[in-house]
Parts: structure tokens; sequence; C-alpha cells
């Protein structure tokens, strides 16, 4: 131990393992209130509330579904759609918050548009994405960028201009110029926000493709579930439902485990 | 000798939009020797760390200019460390990663770096927790990373800007203990801010008092006692009447005016 006993020592690895115990109580609680609410369902569904199909129907249209590649080919098709727009939306933004955040001039030149933009939703573009675009996969695409750029831009700008100033003067007074400043100071500060900008992007950027598949598509699991209204195909909707709120929470699950590698520096209260 | 540190009818005047609001800083001068320890002290609004960020390089003088070693002040450099109240620690850096930010800038091989990183954390007592995030650190060892952080660039100037202000009692004074140890060894010029009137008192050659409204110099009281500071100073007669005299100094300038 050090010769200087400060009075508040480093925190205790004790306190981690105290609370370590909870997840897995979490889990069964979790786990618990599935198999009830799935209980639950079936009852309604046996009782004979309107048109909802039973678990097991659904589970049957699933494994059906999986079995003809349908499935499978559905989820590839959106997943690959929100990647494509997603990833060139977080491109896109992250710089150009920067710029954003570092310069007044890109500032005043860029924000009256992010915002503007900001207060239209990502869906309300589709018709005229679809206008001008055609229904191939450029339209789609365009309309995840906007909403994972959008999200991202203003959440990466927030993190630049909220960069503690102190960091920047203990920096500088090291002998950092503002190249240096912006690589090792800014950069790393502003990771945390644009973290949570990249995770609501994320969330937007699957609600935009679902609903942008719903209009206009030939593949996806919004398309797959249009299908199912066209033919009362109840099952599939459910299947289809479920497959995207599974994926949504995968990929929110990654963008979090990503967040804790990046930011786990972070000081939390 | 010609001072180490010499403020010249230093101003600091804070604008809101083109018309001044408010003098931080009224023409200080005031003049630090090669090695000595300075505390400045004063009620909040005096000034003094405005005139030690201006020092710092930090922040421009409305007028007047600060000399180092007779060259104006235009900017930070390295060879004015800068220790805040807030340690500002880069947090996603480890202990000796902190320590070594200064001396990469410098373009210092990986190996020399290291080795002196290592060498000042072992100085400051944080051996153990080198490859420790700041996180998990408490206060006073941030503070000592700090510390170690600006000693590694190999400052000739030593700012410190109230920098056990948020530590308790007992860490307060070890820290002070220390940085009087390191100080009498390598007789770094330090200029240390803080409202702690017996800080002021036990780390001093001068204390500088400072007084608010418009922030400005009001005295300058020696500290005529001998180094190594020991507990039995800190209990002495002579170190009570000298406290004595700065608290006055500081908490009622004008009584002491009309005296």
């Amino acid at each position: 131990m050090s010769a200087v006993g400060d009075a508040a020592g480093p925190a205790s690895p004790a306190a981690d393992k105290a609370r370590g115990w909870r997840p897995n109580r979490m889990l069964v609680l979790n786990v618990v209130a599935m198999l009830l609410g799935i209980g639950i369902w079936e009852l309604v569904t046996a009782v004979g509330v309107v048109g909802l199909p039973t678990p097991v129907a659904v589970f049957d249209q699933a494994v059906a579904s999986i079995e003809s590649g349908l499935l499978i080919s559905d989820a590839a098709a959106s997943l690959a759609r929100v990647l494509a727009g997603f990833v060139l939306g977080v491109a896109v933004a992250i710089p150009v918050g920067f710029l954003m955040g570092w310069y007044p001039t890109a500032r005043g030149l860029i924000e009256p548009y992010v915002q503007f933009f900001r207060t239209i939703p990502p869906l309300a573009i589709i018709p005229l994405a679809i206008v001008t675009m055609g229904i191939g996969e450029v339209p789609k695409i365009f309309v995840i960028f906007l909403a994972a750029f959008l999200t991202s831009v203003v959440a990466t700008f927030q993190g630049v201009i909220s960069v503690d100033r102190t960091l920047i003067n203990a920096a500088r007074v090291l002998g950092a110029g503002d190249a240096t400043i912006f690589r090792r100071v800014v950069i790393p500060a502003s990771t945390p926000f644009i973290m949570v900008g990249v995770r609501i992007g994320l969330g937007s950027s699957w609600a935009t493709v679902v609903a942008a598949e719903l209009i206009a598509a030939q593949s996806g699991l919004g398309f797959r579930m249009q299908q199912g209204q066209l033919y009362y195909d109840l099952p599939t909707i459910f299947v289809s439902l479920i497959t995207i709120g599974i994926l949504g929470l995968v990929m929110d699950r990654i963008v979090i485990a990503a967040d804790r590698r990046l930011t786990a520096w972070q000081e939390k209260a | 000798m010609s001072p180490k540190i010499s403020f010249k009818d230093v101003s600091r005047v804070f604008e809101v939009s083109g018309r001044p609001v408010f003098t931080a800083l009224d023409r200080l001068s005031l003049d630090i020797d090669d090695g000595e320890f300075i505390t400045v002290v004063g009620p909040s609004g005096c000034g003094k760390s405005t005139a030690m960020n201006i020092a710092a390089g930090l922040l421009p003088p409305s007028s007047g200019r600060v000399l180092v070693d007779g060259v104006e002040v235009r900017g930070p450099g390295p060879e004015r460390g800068v220790i805040f109240q807030q340690y500002a620690l880069f947090p996603w850096l480890t202990v000796r990663e902190n320590v070594e930010f200064g001396l990469r800038l410098t373009g210092m091989p990986k190996a020399e770096r290291r080795k002196v990183a290592d060498h000042f954390i072992d100085l400051v007592n944080l051996g153990h927790f080198a490859d420790s995030l700041p996180k998990m650190l408490s206060g006073g060892m941030k503070q000592r990373c700090a510390i170690a952080r600006a000693y590694a660039v190999n400052p000739k100037i030593l700012l410190m800007d109230e920098p056990f202000g948020a530590l308790d009692a007992l860490t307060r004074v070890q820290l002070q203990d220390q940085l009087l140890q390191t100080w009498s060894r390598d007789r770094r010029t330090v200029m240390f801010i803080t409202h702690d009137v017996d800080e002021a008192v036990y780390l001093a050659n001068r204390v500088v008092v400072m007084a608010a409204r418009p922030g400005r110099l009001d005295r300058i009281i020696p500290v005529d006692l001998p180094y190594p500071r020991t507990e039995e100073i800190r209990l002495s007669p002579e170190f009570a009447a000298l406290r004595n005299e700065v608290w006055r100094a500081v908490y009622h300038p004008r009584l002491q005016q009309s005296a």
C-alpha cells in the first residue's frame, strides 16, 4: 500500500461482488415474467379472444418459416439495409458533429439544417424518397441513413461542446497544441456522448427499416408482415414482429457492450 | 537577481458584449524570486485564480504583462506546470498514461518515457496504482497523480490553484508535507493559491494577501519560519501569531486599514 493513507480508499471490489449476485436474480425474474406472459397469451387465445393466433401456432409458423428459409432471408434483407444505412449515417455524423463542435463557422452553417431535419420524422421522408429515388434499395437505405445521421450528429456535437474545459487546459499546460488536444482529449472525452447517439441511432434505424419495408419492398420483415396482412396470416405477422424485437434487442446489446468497453473509464455515480 | 515570475500592472476585466462589467484583477504587481514558495490567499473574488491563470498563459491579461525569466507570457508552456483543484486527470488514461501525457508531447522515446513516469509515480507513492484508471483513486491519490504528471515534464515553476481544497483535513496535511519535502529538494518556484490561512502560512516563504472588489494585492506577509516545517512549527506561538496576522488581513482588511 502507499505510504500516505488517504481517508477515502479506492473503490473496493467487495462492493462490486455484493452487487454481483443481483443479475442472476434479475434473470430468473425476467424468465418468469416471459413465461407468465406466454401463459396469459395461451389462456387468452384458448378462451377465443378475437383473431389472435395461439403461441403454438406462432411457434409452428416460425419453424416453417425457418425451414423454408424465408425468415432468414427476410431478416438478412432487413439487417443488411439497417447496417448499410446505420454505418453510413454514423460514419458521416461523427466527423460532421466534430466539425460543428470544434469550428463555430461549421456549426453556424450546418446547425440550421440538422435542427430542421431533426424535427421531421425520417418516415415522413419515405414518400419523397420513393418518388425521387425509385423503389429499389437506395431510398430505404437513404431514409435509414438520415435517421442514424441525425441522432448521431447531434450527440457528437453535444459531446464535443461539453468537453470539460479543465481537461483541455490541463493538456495545454502540458504543451499540447490544438491538433493533439483534439485527438487525445476531445475525441475520447466525447465518446460517451457519441455512444448514446449511436444507440439511439440504431434504434431509430431499425424502426425506420420496418416502416420503409411496409411501404415499398419485395423482401424483409416489414414486407413479410405486409403480405401477412393481405392474406390474414396472423402467425406470420407475429413471427415477423417477434423477430424484429429479438434482432433489435440483440443489436442494442451489442452497442451496449461496445459502449461498456469504450467508456469503461467513466466514473459512474 | 531578476525575479522568476514578475507581474507588471496586470489587470483583467471581464466584458459582456464589449462593455466592462467586472474587474477581476486590478493592476497587480508582484515579483516572485527563483526557488521561492509563495502562497496567495484572499476571499473569493480577489482575483487569485485569475492571476494564476494569467501566469499559466490560460487567460490573457486585459492590460499589463507577466514575465517569466524576463520573457513575456503569451500562452501555456511546459516550463510552467499547473495543478488544478479538480485534478484534471484524463479519466480514460491510466495513472501511468496520465503521467506520460506531457512526456509524449516532447517526443521522448517510449522506454525512457516509462522510466521517467514510473519515477514520479513512485515519488508520489502511487506505484501500486500505475495501471489503474483515475476512477479507482481517492481524491488525494488523484491529486498526487496530477502532481506527478506536472513534475514529469520538469517545469521550473509550479502554479497550484487550490490543489488541496477538495481534500479532507488529514489528507491535506499529508500532501502539504510531501509537497514541502519535494520543494526542499528541488527548489522549484511555487505559486500556490489557497483560501486556507493555515495552509498559506505553513507552506510559504511569503504570503500574498489579496482583497476583493476589485481583486487586488493587499499586502505581503513574510513568513520567517525555518524549513523543514514540522508539527512543532505548526503548533508554535510564532506560527499562531503569523496565522492571526494573515487571518486579520484576509477577513478584516478595513479594520486593519483604520487601525
